[in-house]
């Protein structure tokens, strides 16, 4: 269980020490801005589809797209 | 091996009775923690989704640690409507409805969604087909949210109210995201309670409780200018009545004309699962992108599930958008689910629900969208109508077709059925 102190110690040093900066600037993200970028674009369809398969399937949640109680036990 | 646990950290095997006989009991205490944060008993073995959490959390940590350098600021969604109709036919069952969202901006800081959706059920299953008669009835969901933008950070609460005549469902949630390390890396962490009242519409006086919470944690990540990267992790506690109050499990019965009976199911009244999903997506150079997912899912009750998706979204001139997407899932049976019992109640828990059964499904999707308003015309200021379709497979291993007679019991054809799902919706943007 040392490890993981170890580890955070190292992590805390580098941050501090500025060794890893953002190396996509702002005015590289042109592509990432283009709304066919998006995982879910449309709430009202990532929701829907969401509620589908949770009611047809055993596994649930980490959809990225929110909870909700839909009752469809 | 792997141990089974509930959420109170009893350990719950299906096989030894439940103390209060799947029922919440007025004594019955909730816990606050997330799933895997409740330490373990002394002695116990670690399990898979403990496992999951822990993992989880431990890379979070030292990936925020990396990461800590916060920059700029987030923004709030645009204000938008979106008008959908939503169809699902399969295995006998047709659910139709629609689903309205608003969302508006006040000033720059707030942001309110209100949402109604319908679900309109006509059900003629193959569970209803072989226990019951088939039914109609109507599901009203209606849900609000507040965002609140501050610096780097959105807050939202929200609440959702989920109606039909024998189940009533409300979720409260709170959620924080925050945009940190030069807007490269978001944050989610999110929490929800759910309360739920379970009823019978045969039996008015039947009324059990369920009582849910939700933790979620999700990192995104720009990755390169074109690539991002996201995590979520999603633990959920349930605890009360979690199975159908319809459903039933089948026995062998010699004095049956059949050769077999069905009686009521019965559950553990705690469920604990835990899922990861992680997923990409890379903008290629004709403009078009290409996304992965996967998640991976395991509970208390013996269910580990993988899902793989992959999807391919291209624009064409003139507005119109093509999407296509492949979806593989697969999962492995509750500890407790049988098609077909020696005898009743053969164990302490029972289910013949197929939702609980071995199984896999795969998906094959399109989209077509088409902007509407270009140019903007009076307060709008873009506008698309967008037609989905989506046909999913499913085939169980071992859920079988009772509705064929005339055989050995549990020699019956293994069960399947396809599903259509269409999804028709105007979004406006203004």
């Amino acid at each position: 269980m040392m490890r993981l102190p170890s580890l955070l110690l190292i992590s805390a040093l580098l941050t501090a020490c500025g060794w890893i900066e953002p190396w996509v600037k702002p005015y590289e993200r042109a592509h990432l801005a283009d709304p066919i970028m998006s995982f879910s674009p449309d709430p009202v369809s990532s929701a829907y589809i969401k509620h589908v398969y949770e009611s047809r399937e055993g596994a649930r949640g980490a959809s990225g797209s929110g909870g909700g109680g839909c009752g469809c036990n | 091996m792997i141990n089974r646990k509930c959420a109170k950290g009893v350990k719950q095997d299906p096989k030894t009775p439940f103390p209060s006989g799947g029922r919440l009991e007025s004594g019955d205490h909730y816990t606050l923690l997330p799933p895997c944060v409740s330490p373990l008993p002394k002695g116990e073995e670690i399990s898979l989704y403990h496992f999951v959490c822990y993992v989880f959390t431990a890379s979070l940590g030292l990936y925020l640690l990396l990461f800590s350098v916060v920059t700029a600021a987030a923004v709030l969604p645009e204000d938008r409507a979106d008008a959908l109709y939503h169809s699902y036919e399969g295995g006998g069952v047709e659910i139709t409805g629609p689903s309205l969202l608003v969302l508006k901006k006040f000033g720059q800081s707030v942001a309110v969604t209100g949402n109604f959706y319908v679900d309109s059920v006509s059900s003629a299953s193959i569970d209803v087909v072989t226990t019951a008669s088939p039914y109609s009835e109507e599901r009203t969901e209606y849900s609000g949210s507040i965002e609140y933008l501050h610096g780097n950070s959105v807050m939202s609460l929200s609440y959702a109210n989920s109606t039909e005549n024998d189940y009533d469902a409300n979720t409260a949630s709170f959620g924080i995201s925050m945009d940190m390390f030069g807007n490269m890396t978001t944050l989610n962490l999110g929490y929800s309670h759910g309360w739920d009242t379970v009823g019978r519409s045969d039996i008015a006086e039947f009324s059990e409780e369920v009582r849910r919470h939700n933790y979620r944690l999700g990192v995104s990540q720009v990755i390169t200018k074109d690539m991002i990267l996201e995590m979520n992790y999603e633990g959920i506690t349930d605890e009360g009545f979690l199975r159908n109050p319809y459903r039933q499990v089948r026995f062998l019965d010699a004095s049956a004309p059949k050769g077999y009976s069905y009686d009521e199911e019965l559950y553990p009244n705690t469920r604990t699962s835990s899922a990861v999903t992680l997923r990409a997506k890379h903008y290629l150079p004709w403009r078009a992108a290409v996304s992965g997912e996967y998640r991976f899912f395991a509970d208390t009750w013996g269910i580990d599930a993988h899902t793989f998706k992959v999807g391919y979204t291209h624009p064409l001139s003139g507005g119109l958008l093509l999407e296509g997407n492949v979806r593989h899932y697969t999962q492995t049976a509750a500890d407790f689910y049988g098609d077909l019992f020696p005898f009743y109640p053969s164990q302490n828990f029972l289910a013949r629900d197929k939702e609980l059964s071995t199984f896999t499904s795969n998906t094959l999707g399109i989209k077509v969208s088409y902007d509407v308003v270009k140019n903007g015309w009076r307060a709008i200021d873009k506008g698309s109508i967008n037609l989905a379709y989506d046909m999913i497979w499913f085939d169980y291993e071992d859920f079988r077709d009772a509705r064929v007679t005339g055989v050995t019991p549990g020699t019956e054809p293994l069960y399947s059925f396809s599903a259509g799902v269409l999804q028709l919706y105007l979004s406006l943007w203004f």
